[in-house]
């Protein structure tokens, strides 16, 4: 076996200086009941070529592109990914190292976290960012706990149109300690109807999704001064933080806490994970945050350096007094996010967020002239729900037949909105891709 | 004295990326645009974000010199005890980039991600033959999630059956994340001790199992290397005042194929597939913590669940008991691929082999440098052991300036004053992929530092001398944090 460095001799070898005269008798401590009764019973070993082959064969059964034309994003954005990102976050100095205990051994990781740090709470308008979290809903679930910690209160509320995976999640994490959720519905505008938090007091938080999940755009200032009235936290959550390319951030609107899915910057769609909790918050909260942080300092003879910092949250330290009990986290996808967040700088980014919305608004008139209907009113960033035509639901196979995923059905997540559709465009879609889906619901 | 295999080299500086940023520069391939620009509410729009321009060639030398300051298993010998550094094998890394599954969509109909399922059926039923239980869930991300996930449903299991437990035995050579983990379900962590040979006692248990306890968290092999060698009767008493047995399996790459949990009564484990399944690290994640439990906690698991049907697979939420989700959609699909291309490319004997070689490592270290260090617990180690700086500590040298030596002499340094029970503890974990003259250059260059600790201290308080920079100073960075620039 190629991982396998010993020679035979050297197993003798090293046995003799243990004083044992066979590999089972190192494990001669553990109890007989303990140890399994027969072999593995797992299949043969592949060579390279053989394990190439199968799984050629098992990813060739998924329907991506360029052969399919993918209209989904809810959670999971189709973003182009420069060649150079890719090559960068693939350095095995990158990708093969441990959590970066040792300082000195780690200044790569360590500047390069400390410079994503920068980035995302640039972005966000926000005053700090820990290392990551491990994916958006993730790190919702953490914000909404950190909030809980801060304010002593019990009970969240949590708009309709957060991410509906996301609420799940936040549901399992808040269930055993007994938090409660009020449920803010939403208005036929396609925004949140924020009505239940005129005069609402004993709230840990408030937490909004920006685009929300029927992509349209908050009115977050607004939120955020009714959290603040009541002396809630305000949290904002995101599963496209392209978004913050274009429209104003969430810190300059009141969050107190800004969170959620960097898939987007660089990372593969990859089924869903890895994904990169970004965690945004104020100065003044830093040590109620979870997670791990980098932080400038110096060495020895005085030059600029960086350690991992503010350990004292941590679990290691503070066992079960701990602010989180992550670890690890998603640090190789928070680095390949700053180096797609460096490669596009501000002004690309721009442009990059400005090619998304403004192709999306054109798939939304062409369907529109289509005969389809625009489910809610409302701005939009790069999503948007649409009606199709009544019977939609035997031409959708049609659609899939002709490699066309024209977007995400919303029954299972919102039983009322049968026959809604949501849709993304990024800037990987061709007005000739778009043509095409529209052409076929107009048939 | 051989050639170690530290040495100096021309390291290149590099500024912060906003001190090499220009206004102007751009490091973007944008796609062609081909639509006329909309309209957007003014008042919806901010500022241009405050992100340096680089173009590409900034940005290429930029993160190659950085990556260029790392060490990382790819360079060298990586002992951090108990979290198994072994080799990342690169052909699972070109799995998991294969067009099919590192651009698929996770919301795909069931009829356009069969692949992606399918790997996900198999390796659940890869890891339950492994580990001898009988259910898995691939949701977690990471360890810490996983133990997370193992509480939660330890938590559900109890309230199911209509009993409000509250408290979670612990013991002091469990994980850090252990107690943080059941914290986070509202559980009460009762810590215990273990006994002077390092293991848990049947006696010790006995005297804090209750009925108002949850149950047991307890990780095997401990984080002492050694195998909890009463863990059977240790479980039959838990099991008898209705708790449950959690058992953090991040040390599983000690025991593949020798041991069965089930058959121990672990009722829960987790299992690193970035330690023991040679995933890479990626200097902290992602990672993946997959929880696997036996027969009546399977209706516990998050949804959804990969199931066969007829040949074909689907994801299903049908489990009326579940916890509920754990992540977004799946977990970290991408470590999964290359877990199972691991466990595909080494089979049964392999995998077995490979527990083997990282115990016979381990030992063979133990036995090289007891006496040179002090061994606390002299007795035969799993994947692990663990020594003590005890001996330097006449000669005002610690366990943190002589690791900190180590980087001088080309070694990353071993997981260091972990566990707690253990003063001045260094954790030595050399894994399976280290070879004979690796681990005696290892043993080699320890020794020369014990002989320098007594003859040249300040060359250790000092060190290391080496690297890019020299010792960090980590008290400033915590009472002036500086998290940003």
């Amino acid at each position: 076996m190629r991982f396998l460095p010993h020679t035979d001799e050297d197993i003798a070898s090293m046995l003799d200086l243990v004083g044992l005269s066979g590999l089972e008798d190192l494990f001669a401590m553990i109890p007989e009941d303990c140890r399994r009764p027969s072999d593995l019973s797992l299949p043969q070993p592949l060579t390279e070529w053989e394990l190439q082959d199968l799984m050629m064969e098992s990813s060739g059964l998924m329907a991506v592109r360029p052969e399919y034309k993918v209209f989904i994003g809810a959670g999971s954005y189709e973003h182009f990914i420069p060649a150079s990102v890719t090559h960068l976050a693939g350095r095995s100095e990158f990708v093969t190292p441990y959590t970066p205990y040792q300082p000195e051994m780690s200044q790569g990781t360590l500047q390069a976290i400390y410079e994503y740090q920068t980035l995302v709470a640039r972005l966000l308008g926000l005053e700090v960012a820990n290392a990551s979290l491990y994916d958006g809903a993730s790190a919702l679930a953490e914000a909404i706990l950190m909030a809980v910690r801060i304010t002593g209160r019990k009970k969240v509320a949590l708009s309709s149109l957060v991410h509906p995976l996301y609420r799940e999640v936040v549901q399992t994490y808040l269930k055993p300690v007994g938090h409660s959720v009020l449920e803010l519905p939403y208005l036929e505008n396609g925004l949140t109807d924020l009505s239940k938090l005129e005069g609402a007091e004993n709230l840990a938080a408030v937490a909004l999704q920006s685009p929300n999940f029927f992509g349209c755009i908050e009115n977050l200032q607004t939120a955020g001064e009714l959290a603040h009235q009541g002396g809630a936290l305000f949290i904002t959550c995101f599963t496209e933080p392209m978004a913050y390319g274009l429209l104003k951030n969430p810190g300059c609107q009141g969050a107190d806490i800004a969170c959620g899915e960097g898939q987007s910057f660089g990372i593969p769609e990859s089924y869903g994970g890895p994904g990169l909790g970004i965690f945004t918050t104020k100065m003044k909260y830093v040590r109620n945050m979870p997670g791990r942080l980098v932080g400038r300092t110096s060495d020895a003879e005085g030059r600029q350096g960086f350690v991992l910092t503010l350990a004292t949250r941590e679990q290691h330290i503070r066992r079960e007094k701990a602010t989180s009990n992550i670890c690890t986290n998603s640090s190789l996808c928070a680095l390949t996010a700053a180096i797609y967040l460096a490669s596009a700088g501000g002004a690309g980014l721009r442009e990059l967020a400005e090619l998304n919305h403004d192709k999306a608004e054109y798939l939304k008139r062409e369907l529109k002239k289509a005969g389809c209907v625009i489910s809610f009113e409302s701005p939009t960033f790069n999503e948007f729900v649409v009606k199709y035509p009544d019977n939609f639901e035997a031409a959708h196979d049609g659609l899939l037949r002709k490699k066309i995923v024209p977007g995400l059905s919303l029954a299972p997540y919102f039983p009322e909105l049968k026959g809604h559709y949501l849709l993304c465009v990024t800037e990987t879609k061709s007005k000739t891709d778009m043509d095409a889906l529209v052409g076929e619901v107009a048939s | 004295m051989k050639e170690l295999p530290g040495t100096t080299g021309l390291l290149i500086n590099e500024p912060l990326l906003w001190e090499k940023g220009r206004a102007g520069r751009c490091g973007f391939s944008f796609p062609r645009r081909d639509v006329e620009p909309a309209s957007l509410d003014e008042a919806l729009i901010g500022q241009v974000p405050d992100l340096p321009g680089l173009s590409e060639v900034d940005v290429v030398r930029h993160y190659t010199r950085l990556s260029q300051w790392n060490f990382c298993v790819d360079t060298g010998m990586y002992p951090l005890g108990s979290c198994t550094m072994k080799y990342n094998p690169k052909i699972n890394e070109k799995m998991a980039r294969l067009t099919g599954f590192a651009t698929a969509h996770p919301l795909l109909p069931g009829r356009c991600s069969q692949g992606a399922m399918r790997l996900m059926f198999e390796l659940e039923r890869l890891l339950a033959e492994i580990t001898g239980m009988n259910a898995v869930t691939l949701q977690p991300a990471a360890g810490a999630q996983g133990e997370l996930t193992g509480m939660l449903i330890i938590h559900a299991f109890h309230e199911k059956n209509g009993q409000g437990r509250s408290k979670i035995i612990i013991p002091d050579t469990a994980h850090g994340t252990n107690p943080a983990s059941a914290a986070l379900c509202g559980f009460r962590a009762v810590p215990v001790k273990s006994n002077e040979q390092g293991i848990l006692t049947p006696e010790t248990i006995a005297s804090v199992m209750n009925e108002d306890t949850a149950g047991i968290m307890v990780t095997n092999p401990n984080t002492l290397g050694l195998f909890e060698e009463n863990i059977k009767q240790i479980a039959e008493i838990v099991h008898l005042r209705g708790g449950l047995v959690y058992c953090d399996g991040a040390n599983l790459n000690a025991v593949m194929g020798i041991v069965d949990m089930g058959a121990m009564g672990v009722d829960l484990l987790h299992l690193n597939l970035h330690k023991t399944f040679s995933t890479p690290h990626g200097g902290g994640g992602p990672g993946s913590g997959p929880l696997c439990v036996n027969k009546q906690l399977e209706p516990f698991l998050p949804v959804p669940r990969p199931v066969q049907e007829n040949g074909s697979f689907r994801l299903s939420e049908d489990f009326p008991d579940t916890i509920g989700r754990m992540h977004a959609f799946y977990g970290n699909f991408g470590v999964m691929i290359k877990a199972y291309s691991y466990i595909r490319s080494l089979g049964p004997d392999n995998l077995k082999k490979a527990s083997q070689l990282a115990v016979l490592n381990a030992n063979y270290v133990k036995e090289s440098l007891k006496g040179v260090f002090h061994l606390p617990f002299d007795r035969p180690c799993m994947h692990e052991c663990v020594f003590t700086d005890q001996f330097q500590r006449a000669f005002k040298v610690s366990t943190l300036d002589m690791v900190k030596r180590l980087m001088d002499y080309g070694f990353h340094p071993p997981t260091v004053y972990f566990p707690l029970v253990v003063n001045g503890a260094i954790m030595i974990e050399p894994t399976e992929t280290e070879s004979k003259e690796d681990l005696d250059l290892f043993i080699e260059a320890c020794k020369a530092i014990v002989s320098e600790a007594e003859e040249k201290a300040p060359l250790l308080h000092e060190a290391p001398h080496k690297c890019i920079r020299g010792r960090l100073d980590e008290t400033k960075a915590a009472r002036q944090p500086c998290l940003t620039g």
